[in-house]
């Protein structure tokens, strides 16, 4: 791309606009221009829906957790403060964009946006995150794009209608608890069902007469007939470990009532969607800067922007992708658009440019089609393989990574390895091994039901690397035996299945 | 054409409810920071937001996490010194590589969450303790009466609204710097011309020529507007709030050693409702504090609840002392006035019929109201009783006797009725 090749397709094509101005008009314009690109480029997204709103609306969306419809619940009240008090403090410049998983796909245009910003959330909202949406193997299995929207308009009105009927206090008592186990409300590795509003609606009545049905002879108190003894490992409810704690109390817990189960599932489907997005924010933000920055590039090159354009956009561009070092006092952590942005241009780099390096470590992926290769790459990969697969010993040397291993039984902190010869397999290996959400959260699971005494629950934490469980246990355990409705214990154990602490919430009086 | 919603105009206080109920969650919190706020705060100074403050370990929802501990191997961007091998001491205070989530800058978590409450809120909370009713509660809150005032002048309005010499000065000012170019001009053809005429003939051509421009100027004078649409001043009205009258308020308080801090604050409380109740009906309101023990002075706000004193109890003096200020500063002529008194019904037994015969011969026919607040658990005394009879013979006396924050209410229905009725009529 030398300038001169520029200079005469510049004269080729007209300038879309000048100024920073934006109107309906332009957005349409550059939306199509962009739209055009895009195609070529090969991205597969759903139908874009924009949506124009003020930095207000911005603020509530931000509050909801993005979504446009949500239930009402008091954290999000407090998440609304919080964002507002920062905002007018000038202490925070709002998000540009929010983006929603649905489809069709809604992109959130901020009205105090220029034209440049516009157009620069267009191409990495409405195509970046859009054809990751569309195309990530986690989110094709977890999530349903076209039917969120309608289950969070089915959720809120279901929500609205206990707080009527059951008041406000109980209805917000649950919601509590529920959002404290919401990362364990997912089934990591069966896929689940697909949601659909009709079938939602159908079946919630017959559900709620069957589960009672099954729950009342779960826990039914009429005497047996005599059976023989069995040992204590058959007899064990659940025979098998339960890692998905929100769909265990819905089926199981012997005291909730039918709507309370209603809405533990509501919380626990709403989880489910977003699942994904925790595991994929390293490629799915990279993808989308990546394909900002690829596409309005393209629109330079054929002369459709002027170089003010460019030069605003290469500002917030490269804010948006700076890595703070470690030693930067503003350092907080990898910047996942960084990140993830640096890993596909570096992947684009080595299909068409490689090294003799890169043909050592990529050599199935050296001199490919580099839209098919990202394309491969952003369908079925997650942070973690994603990183293990494909960082490469050229960015581990860019971004200085080194690993540091931190051992409670050492008396210092040492460095395991740096980016060096010996270190690239060792830092992405670890680094990879950083976005295991099974190393980031602890792994609690339902071990035993007490079903012939008295129905306690018992829960085990299986210890990773010797990591203990942090202060909030207690807290937790109070929300887990509010829902069950008898006393909760939490064992932790080892990897040799030791148990090394117990944890306990006694409930004396039945009821939650 | 790509599918584009403009939700501009769609409400944008989705919000509202979440935040109502993060208030209603945290009542008890937000509740003792009005408390604080009101007891720091002057009372005519009640109409103003607050910022609060919780506790963030109150608000945090709580998730399973991992503590500090264990093996942990993380990598870290921007190493500029280290290699394999190489030993670092652990950062002190848990900050840093050994703690949670990449290393967070002082997350320690102990800050609180602090956020704005809206004046309306805060009232809200205000309120809350003295279980006003709930039309009450709107009268207060609500906003004054709107007046139209003058405010200089605008460029557009109705034409009832011309201010015609303000219109014609800029209808003069116009002309003139109109006219002044072609003027200048005239005058100076107009010279060259009388030079020509002395020289040559009426006839010549170019007499002729400057004749022909002389018309030509004039004529271009003629053309300027005596008066454009555009010279048109109108006057400005806008509305501003505006009670009607003016009011003093006189806070009489016993601060002899039996008044403790818990009295005087159900004593302040009383006093700020009564000066909301009189900020929404008089357009200046004076405020003076007198506190007494056998003496009484005038001071002002913060001594007048901060400082204690010991001793016995005169009220009297403090009856004498309002009745000075009044002749002397709020002729009745001119001003309503209010007074307000808190004791704990203590007295020396002679001074009380001393307080009667002063109330029922100078003081009562000069005021709107007289409220007595007596904050006590014990038997009524003599001061009581004396007023007894002072109420019996004044419709605008009223005593009560309270305990806490709630009984304050009931004193004020009366008045608040009276109120309403002045500013009905």
């Amino acid at each position: 791309m030398n300038t001169n090749t520029r200079q005469k397709k510049a004269k080729s094509k007209k300038l879309l606009s000048t100024g920073s101005e934006w109107s309906f008009e332009l957005i349409d314009d550059y939306y199509r221009e962009i739209a055009r690109v895009a195609k070529q480029f090969g991205l597969d997204t759903y139908p874009n829906q924009l949506e124009v709103i003020s930095a207000e609306q911005m603020m509530d969306a931000y509050a909801s957790v993005g979504m446009p419809v949500m239930y009402n619940h008091w954290s999000y009240g407090k998440h609304f403060l919080s964002t507002q008090k920062s905002y007018q403090r000038g202490a925070m410049g709002l998000a540009y964009e929010i983006v929603i998983n649905s489809s069709p796909c809604i992109a959130y245009l901020m009205e105090e946006n220029t034209m440049t910003m516009q157009a620069l959330v267009i191409a990495h909202a409405a195509f970046g995150h859009n054809s990751f949406f569309k195309g990530n193997y986690l989110f094709r299995s977890w999530t349903d794009a076209s039917a969120i929207i309608d289950y969070l308009v089915f959720a809120k009105n279901y929500i609205a209608q206990c707080e009527q009927r059951y008041g406000d206090d109980k209805v917000e008592e649950l919601l509590d608890s529920c959002h404290a186990l919401m990362n364990y409300g997912v089934d990591r590795y069966k896929r689940p069902q697909k949601l659909s509003l009709s079938l939602e609606r159908a079946k919630q009545s017959e559900r709620e007469t069957y589960q009672q049905s099954q729950i009342n002879e779960l826990w039914r108190t009429l005497p047996k007939r005599m059976q023989e003894e069995k040992s204590f490992e058959e007899n064990r409810f659940p025979s098998e470990p339960q890692e998905n704690l929100l769909y265990f109390i819905e089926k199981y817990a012997p005291l909730l009532e039918p709507w309370q189960r209603e809405i533990v599932r509501i919380i626990r489907k709403i989880a489910q969607y977003f699942y994904p997005q925790r595991q994929t924010q390293v490629m799915n933000e990279g993808w989308a800067t990546f394909w900002h920055y690829t596409l309005l590039n393209q629109l330079y090159d054929e002369g459709l922007v002027d170089d003010a354009f460019m030069l605003e956009f290469l500002h917030s561009h490269t804010n948006v992708v700076f890595q703070q070092p470690v030693t930067s006092k503003w350092f907080n952590g990898i910047n996942p658009y960084a990140l993830g942005f640096a890993m596909f241009r570096d992947l684009r780099r080595i299909c068409e440019e490689p090294t003799a390096e890169d043909a050592a470590w990529f050599p199935d992926l050296v001199n490919t089609d580099w839209k098919k290769t990202l394309d491969f790459a952003m369908r079925n990969f997650k942070d973690e393989s994603f990183i293990l697969q494909y960082l490469s010993p050229k960015l581990i040397r860019e971004f200085r990574l080194f690993a540091i291993l931190d051992d409670d039984y050492l008396p210092k902190l040492k460095v395991a390895a740096i980016h060096d010869g010996d270190g690239y397999r060792e830092i992405r290996h670890k680094l990879a091994g950083q976005y295991n959400l099974a190393g980031r959260e602890p792994n609690i699971q339902v071990y035993e039901a007490n079903t012939q005494g008295d129905r306690s629950l018992t829960l085990r934490h299986y210890q990773y690397q010797r990591r203990p469980l942090g202060n909030s246990v207690h807290e937790v355990l109070k929300h887990i035996s509010r829902l069950w409705g008898f006393s909760v214990k939490l064992d932790s154990v080892d990897e040799k299945g030791r148990v090394l602490l117990s944890y306990e919430c006694k409930l004396e009086k039945r009821g939650g | 054409m790509i599918h584009m919603i403009d939700r501009r105009l769609n409400g944008k206080n989705k919000s509202a409810i979440n935040r109502e109920r993060f208030l209603r969650r945290f009542k008890g919190q937000i509740k003792e920071a009005v408390t604080k706020a009101v007891n720091g705060r002057s009372i005519t100074d009640i109409e103003r937001g607050e910022k609060v403050s919780i506790p963030v370990k109150d608000i945090n929802e709580p998730g399973f996490a991992h503590a500090q501990g264990g093996v942990w191997e993380r990598v870290f961007p921007g190493n500029d010194r280290y290699s394999r091998g190489d030993e670092i001491e652990r950062p002190s205070g848990g900050d840093g590589a050994g703690g949670n989530g990449g290393a967070g800058n002082g997350g320690d978590g102990e800050d609180d969450f602090v956020f704005e409450l809206s004046k309306e809120e805060f009232l809200e909370f205000f309120f809350d303790d003295l279980e006003l009713p709930n039309l009450v509660k709107t009268q207060l809150k609500q906003s004054m009466v709107m007046k139209p005032v003058r405010a200089g002048f605008t460029s557009d309005g109705t034409p009832t609204n011309i201010h015609v010499l303000r219109s014609l000065r800029a209808a003069l000012g116009r002309r003139i710097a109109l006219s002044a170019g072609p003027l200048e001009e005239l005058n100076t053809v107009q010279e060259q011309l009388d030079e020509l005429l002395e020289t040559q003939g009426e006839r010549s051509k170019e007499v002729q020529t400057l004749q022909a421009i002389i018309r030509e100027l004039k004529a271009k004078l003629v053309c300027i507007p005596y008066i454009d649409p555009f010279d048109l001043k109108y006057t400005n009205r806008i509305r501003v709030p505006r009670p009607t009258t003016q009011a003093v308020m006189f806070c009489v308080m016993d601060v002899s050693g039996s008044m403790d801090e818990a009295k005087k604050d159900i004593a302040k409380r009383f006093f700020i409702l009564l000066y909301l109740f009189l900020v929404r009906a008089y357009e200046k309101i004076e405020v003076v504090f007198i506190r007494h023990h056998t003496q009484a002075t005038e001071v002002n706000e913060h001594d007048f609840f901060h400082a204690r004193d010991t001793g016995g109890t005169v009220v009297s003096s403090a009856l004498k002392l309002t009745k000075k200020i009044i002749d002397e500063r709020y002729p009745d002529a001119d001003w309503n006035i209010y007074v307000a008194q808190a004791s704990d019904g203590d007295n020396w037994d002679s001074d009380s019929p001393q307080c009667r015969q002063m109330l029922n011969a100078e003081i009562m026919p000069l005021l709107q109201y007289y409220a007595y607040v007596e904050i006590t658990e014990g038997e009524p005394q003599n001061l009581w009783f004396e007023y007894e009879k002072v109420a019996e013979q004044h419709a605008h006396f009223t005593m009560r006797r309270i305990r806490n924050p709630s009984e304050i209410w009931p004193i004020f229905k009366e008045l608040f009725k009276k109120v309403s009725a002045r500013s009905g009529a």
